[in-house]
Protein backbone atom coordinates (compact mmCIF):
# COMPACT_ATOMS: atom_id res chain seq x y z
CA UNK A 1 0.00 0.00 0.00
CA UNK A 2 1.11 3.24 -0.90
CA UNK A 3 1.14 6.58 0.75
CA UNK A 4 -1.02 9.10 -0.97
CA UNK A 5 1.65 11.52 -1.52
CA UNK A 6 3.86 8.79 -3.52
CA UNK A 7 0.51 8.24 -5.64
CA UNK A 8 0.56 11.67 -6.07
CA UNK A 9 3.79 12.16 -7.03
CA UNK A 10 3.58 9.43 -9.47
CA UNK A 11 1.05 11.01 -11.03
CA UNK A 12 2.48 13.99 -11.92
CA UNK A 13 5.36 12.39 -13.29
CA UNK A 14 3.55 9.95 -15.23
CA UNK A 15 1.20 13.09 -16.70
CA UNK A 16 4.23 14.69 -17.16
CA UNK A 17 6.40 12.29 -18.91
CA UNK A 18 2.92 11.97 -21.67
CA UNK A 19 2.49 14.79 -22.16
CA UNK A 20 5.72 16.93 -23.46
CA UNK A 21 6.55 13.68 -25.01
CA UNK A 22 3.64 13.86 -26.88
CA UNK A 23 3.90 17.76 -27.38
CA UNK A 24 7.62 17.34 -28.16
CA UNK A 25 7.06 15.54 -31.52
CA UNK A 26 3.99 17.51 -32.59
CA UNK A 27 5.14 21.16 -32.08
CA UNK A 28 5.74 23.24 -35.08
CA UNK A 29 8.89 25.66 -33.64
CA UNK A 30 12.35 23.04 -33.44
CA UNK A 31 13.27 25.26 -30.32
CA UNK A 32 9.88 24.41 -28.51
CA UNK A 33 10.71 20.76 -29.52
CA UNK A 34 13.92 20.93 -27.50
CA UNK A 35 12.55 22.59 -24.61
CA UNK A 36 9.87 19.90 -24.05
CA UNK A 37 12.34 16.82 -24.40
CA UNK A 38 14.06 18.82 -21.77
CA UNK A 39 11.09 18.98 -19.25
CA UNK A 40 10.95 14.90 -20.62
CA UNK A 41 14.47 14.21 -19.25
CA UNK A 42 13.72 16.27 -16.37
CA UNK A 43 10.60 13.96 -16.01
CA UNK A 44 12.02 10.73 -16.21
CA UNK A 45 15.29 11.96 -13.69
CA UNK A 46 12.35 12.35 -11.22
CA UNK A 47 11.47 8.98 -11.88
CA UNK A 48 14.80 7.92 -10.98
CA UNK A 49 14.54 9.37 -7.69
CA UNK A 50 10.87 7.90 -7.17
CA UNK A 51 12.52 4.66 -7.71
CA UNK A 52 15.16 5.06 -5.08
CA UNK A 53 18.45 5.60 -7.57
CA UNK A 54 19.66 8.48 -6.79
CA UNK A 55 23.10 8.59 -8.52
CA UNK A 56 21.31 8.13 -11.66
CA UNK A 57 18.58 10.56 -11.41
CA UNK A 58 21.38 12.88 -10.98
CA UNK A 59 23.34 11.28 -14.02
CA UNK A 60 20.36 12.09 -16.30
CA UNK A 61 20.38 15.53 -15.32
CA UNK A 62 23.89 16.23 -15.54
CA UNK A 63 24.20 14.13 -18.72
CA UNK A 64 21.25 14.88 -20.64
CA UNK A 65 19.80 18.23 -19.40
CA UNK A 66 23.29 19.69 -18.95
CA UNK A 67 24.50 18.53 -21.80
CA UNK A 68 22.85 16.86 -24.84
CA UNK A 69 19.53 19.53 -24.43
CA UNK A 70 22.50 22.29 -24.51
CA UNK A 71 23.94 20.73 -27.51
CA UNK A 72 20.26 20.41 -29.57
CA UNK A 73 19.94 24.00 -28.59
CA UNK A 74 23.09 25.34 -30.14
CA UNK A 75 23.29 23.33 -33.30
CA UNK A 76 19.23 24.32 -34.00
CA UNK A 77 20.31 28.49 -33.45
CA UNK A 78 23.13 27.42 -36.01
CA UNK A 79 21.37 25.68 -38.76
CA UNK A 80 18.00 27.26 -38.54
CA UNK A 81 16.38 30.95 -38.62
CA UNK A 82 14.99 31.87 -34.82
CA UNK A 83 11.05 31.53 -35.11
CA UNK A 84 11.31 29.11 -37.96
CA UNK A 85 8.92 26.63 -38.34
CA UNK A 86 9.05 23.44 -39.95
CA UNK A 87 7.13 23.18 -43.16
CA UNK A 88 3.18 21.50 -42.76
CA UNK A 89 3.75 17.77 -42.76
CA UNK A 90 2.65 15.76 -45.93
CA UNK A 91 -0.41 14.04 -44.91
CA UNK A 92 0.77 10.70 -46.16
CA UNK A 93 3.59 10.60 -44.00
CA UNK A 94 1.52 11.60 -41.28
CA UNK A 95 -0.49 8.99 -41.40
CA UNK A 96 2.25 6.40 -41.98
CA UNK A 97 3.63 7.45 -38.54
CA UNK A 98 0.42 7.43 -36.65
CA UNK A 99 0.04 3.50 -38.33
CA UNK A 100 3.66 2.80 -37.05
CA UNK A 101 2.97 4.18 -34.09
CA UNK A 102 0.11 2.84 -33.06
CA UNK A 103 1.13 -0.65 -34.44
CA UNK A 104 3.84 -0.53 -32.04
CA UNK A 105 1.80 0.07 -28.91
CA UNK A 106 -0.63 -2.55 -30.05
CA UNK A 107 2.45 -5.13 -30.47
CA UNK A 108 3.95 -4.06 -27.21
CA UNK A 109 0.50 -3.87 -25.08
CA UNK A 110 -0.40 -7.22 -25.96
CA UNK A 111 3.23 -8.65 -24.65
CA UNK A 112 2.97 -6.53 -21.81
CA UNK A 113 -0.91 -7.84 -20.78
CA UNK A 114 0.14 -11.55 -21.89
CA UNK A 115 2.77 -11.37 -18.75
CA UNK A 116 0.41 -9.98 -16.27
CA UNK A 117 1.58 -12.03 -12.96
CA UNK A 118 5.01 -10.40 -13.07
CA UNK A 119 3.40 -6.94 -13.96
CA UNK A 120 1.25 -6.22 -11.47
CA UNK A 121 3.48 -7.12 -8.53
CA UNK A 122 3.80 -5.10 -5.67
CA UNK A 123 7.20 -2.75 -5.34
CA UNK A 124 9.71 -4.87 -3.38
CA UNK A 125 11.82 -3.61 -0.30
CA UNK A 126 15.30 -2.03 -1.21
CA UNK A 127 17.94 -0.29 -0.25
CA UNK A 128 19.32 2.47 -1.90
CA UNK A 129 22.63 1.72 -3.68
CA UNK A 130 24.96 3.03 -1.51
CA UNK A 131 28.05 5.35 -3.33
CA UNK A 132 30.47 2.97 -2.11
CA UNK A 133 28.78 -0.01 -3.79
CA UNK A 134 28.21 1.58 -6.95
CA UNK A 135 31.77 2.73 -7.05
CA UNK A 136 33.10 -0.94 -6.23
CA UNK A 137 30.63 -2.00 -8.91
CA UNK A 138 32.20 0.51 -11.57
CA UNK A 139 36.06 -0.12 -10.60
CA UNK A 140 35.98 -3.84 -9.61
CA UNK A 141 36.82 -6.49 -12.35
CA UNK A 142 35.21 -9.71 -10.68
CA UNK A 143 31.86 -11.20 -11.31
CA UNK A 144 28.84 -8.78 -12.21
CA UNK A 145 32.05 -5.82 -12.16
CA UNK A 146 32.12 -3.75 -14.91
CA UNK A 147 35.61 -2.09 -14.80
CA UNK A 148 36.08 -3.45 -18.84
CA UNK A 149 32.88 -1.42 -19.94
CA UNK A 150 34.35 1.62 -18.00
CA UNK A 151 37.19 1.33 -19.80
CA UNK A 152 35.52 0.75 -23.24
CA UNK A 153 33.22 3.52 -22.34
CA UNK A 154 36.21 5.94 -22.21
CA UNK A 155 37.83 4.84 -25.47
CA UNK A 156 34.89 5.66 -27.20
CA UNK A 157 33.72 9.28 -25.36
CA UNK A 158 37.76 10.10 -26.70
CA UNK A 159 37.49 8.61 -30.28
CA UNK A 160 34.03 10.31 -30.43
CA UNK A 161 35.65 13.90 -29.81
CA UNK A 162 38.24 13.41 -32.21
CA UNK A 163 35.64 12.30 -34.59
CA UNK A 164 33.70 15.25 -33.85
CA UNK A 165 36.36 17.56 -34.26
CA UNK A 166 37.53 16.05 -37.62
CA UNK A 167 34.38 16.00 -39.10
CA UNK A 168 33.01 19.60 -38.22
CA UNK A 169 36.32 21.87 -38.74
CA UNK A 170 36.34 24.20 -41.21
CA UNK A 171 38.65 23.13 -44.02
CA UNK B 1 -3.76 1.29 -4.47
CA UNK B 2 -0.39 -0.19 -5.36
CA UNK B 3 2.06 1.63 -7.88
CA UNK B 4 3.32 -1.92 -9.99
CA UNK B 5 5.34 -2.21 -12.63
CA UNK B 6 2.82 -1.78 -15.20
CA UNK B 7 2.07 1.68 -14.17
CA UNK B 8 5.43 2.79 -15.19
CA UNK B 9 6.17 0.74 -18.19
CA UNK B 10 2.84 2.38 -19.92
CA UNK B 11 4.42 6.02 -19.91
CA UNK B 12 7.82 4.72 -21.17
CA UNK B 13 5.51 3.03 -24.28
CA UNK B 14 3.90 5.95 -25.23
CA UNK B 15 6.99 7.47 -25.07
CA UNK B 16 8.43 5.04 -27.20
CA UNK B 17 5.85 5.75 -30.03
CA UNK B 18 6.11 9.37 -29.97
CA UNK B 19 9.42 8.79 -31.14
CA UNK B 20 8.61 7.03 -33.41
CA UNK B 21 5.86 8.92 -34.52
CA UNK B 22 8.45 12.19 -34.64
CA UNK B 23 11.17 10.51 -36.35
CA UNK B 24 9.02 9.09 -39.03
CA UNK B 25 6.56 12.35 -39.46
CA UNK B 26 9.63 15.17 -38.68
CA UNK B 27 11.34 16.35 -41.57
CA UNK B 28 14.34 18.38 -40.16
CA UNK B 29 17.24 16.10 -39.53
CA UNK B 30 17.37 17.56 -35.51
CA UNK B 31 14.14 16.90 -35.06
CA UNK B 32 14.85 13.32 -36.19
CA UNK B 33 17.53 13.05 -33.54
CA UNK B 34 15.06 14.67 -30.80
CA UNK B 35 12.90 11.85 -31.55
CA UNK B 36 15.10 9.07 -31.48
CA UNK B 37 16.69 10.66 -27.77
CA UNK B 38 12.98 10.07 -26.84
CA UNK B 39 12.87 6.57 -28.13
CA UNK B 40 16.71 5.69 -26.26
CA UNK B 41 14.84 7.25 -23.23
CA UNK B 42 11.65 5.03 -23.34
CA UNK B 43 14.07 1.71 -23.21
CA UNK B 44 16.23 3.48 -20.48
CA UNK B 45 13.16 3.73 -18.33
CA UNK B 46 12.56 0.13 -19.17
CA UNK B 47 15.53 -1.21 -18.19
CA UNK B 48 15.72 0.36 -14.30
CA UNK B 49 12.08 -0.21 -14.03
CA UNK B 50 12.57 -4.02 -14.70
CA UNK B 51 15.80 -3.97 -11.96
CA UNK B 52 13.98 -2.43 -9.49
CA UNK B 53 10.57 -4.72 -9.60
CA UNK B 54 12.34 -8.34 -10.12
CA UNK B 55 15.90 -7.94 -9.40
CA UNK B 56 15.97 -5.70 -6.37
CA UNK B 57 19.05 -5.21 -4.50
CA UNK B 58 21.33 -5.98 -7.98
CA UNK B 59 22.68 -2.73 -9.96
CA UNK B 60 22.79 -4.71 -13.51
CA UNK B 61 19.86 -2.27 -14.59
CA UNK B 62 21.16 0.77 -13.42
CA UNK B 63 24.34 0.04 -14.61
CA UNK B 64 23.35 -0.94 -18.45
CA UNK B 65 21.34 2.48 -18.15
CA UNK B 66 24.12 4.25 -17.58
CA UNK B 67 26.21 3.29 -19.84
CA UNK B 68 23.26 3.58 -22.60
CA UNK B 69 23.41 7.51 -21.55
CA UNK B 70 26.94 7.71 -21.83
CA UNK B 71 27.20 5.99 -25.45
CA UNK B 72 23.79 8.10 -26.04
CA UNK B 73 25.51 11.13 -25.45
CA UNK B 74 28.72 10.45 -27.96
CA UNK B 75 26.10 9.27 -30.70
CA UNK B 76 24.74 12.96 -30.31
CA UNK B 77 27.52 14.93 -30.18
CA UNK B 78 29.01 12.93 -33.81
CA UNK B 79 25.31 13.50 -35.65
CA UNK B 80 25.16 16.92 -34.72
CA UNK B 81 28.80 17.35 -35.93
CA UNK B 82 27.37 15.61 -39.20
CA UNK B 83 24.44 17.59 -39.74
CA UNK B 84 26.45 21.05 -39.11
CA UNK B 85 29.00 19.91 -41.49
CA UNK B 86 26.32 19.08 -43.68
CA UNK B 87 24.29 22.44 -43.22
CA UNK B 88 27.54 24.19 -44.36
CA UNK B 89 27.83 22.69 -47.38
CA UNK B 90 24.37 22.87 -48.85
CA UNK B 91 22.67 25.48 -46.27
CA UNK B 92 19.50 23.24 -45.66
CA UNK B 93 18.96 20.23 -42.96
CA UNK B 94 16.16 18.74 -44.56
CA UNK B 95 16.17 14.50 -45.14
CA UNK B 96 13.78 14.50 -47.91
CA UNK B 97 16.23 16.94 -49.65
CA UNK B 98 19.53 15.96 -48.91
CA UNK B 99 21.05 13.26 -51.04
CA UNK B 100 24.83 13.35 -51.13
CA UNK B 101 27.22 13.83 -47.54
CA UNK B 102 29.66 15.76 -49.97
CA UNK B 103 29.66 18.60 -52.06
Amino acid sequence: MESVGSIIMYLVIALSIIVFSVLTVTTRKILRSATYLLFTLFATAALYFKLDYEFLGAVQIAVYAGGIVVLFVFSILLTSHPGHSSERLVSRRRVLGIIAAVATFIIAGYALLSRCTAMFASLPEMENPTMHKIGETLMGTGIGQYLLPFEAISVLLLACIIGGVAVARKR
Amino acid sequence: MDISMIYYIVPSLIMFCCGIYGFVTRKNMIAMLISLELMLNAVDINFVVFNRYLFPGQLEGMFFTLFAIAIAAAETALAIAIIINLFRGSKNIDATEINKLKD
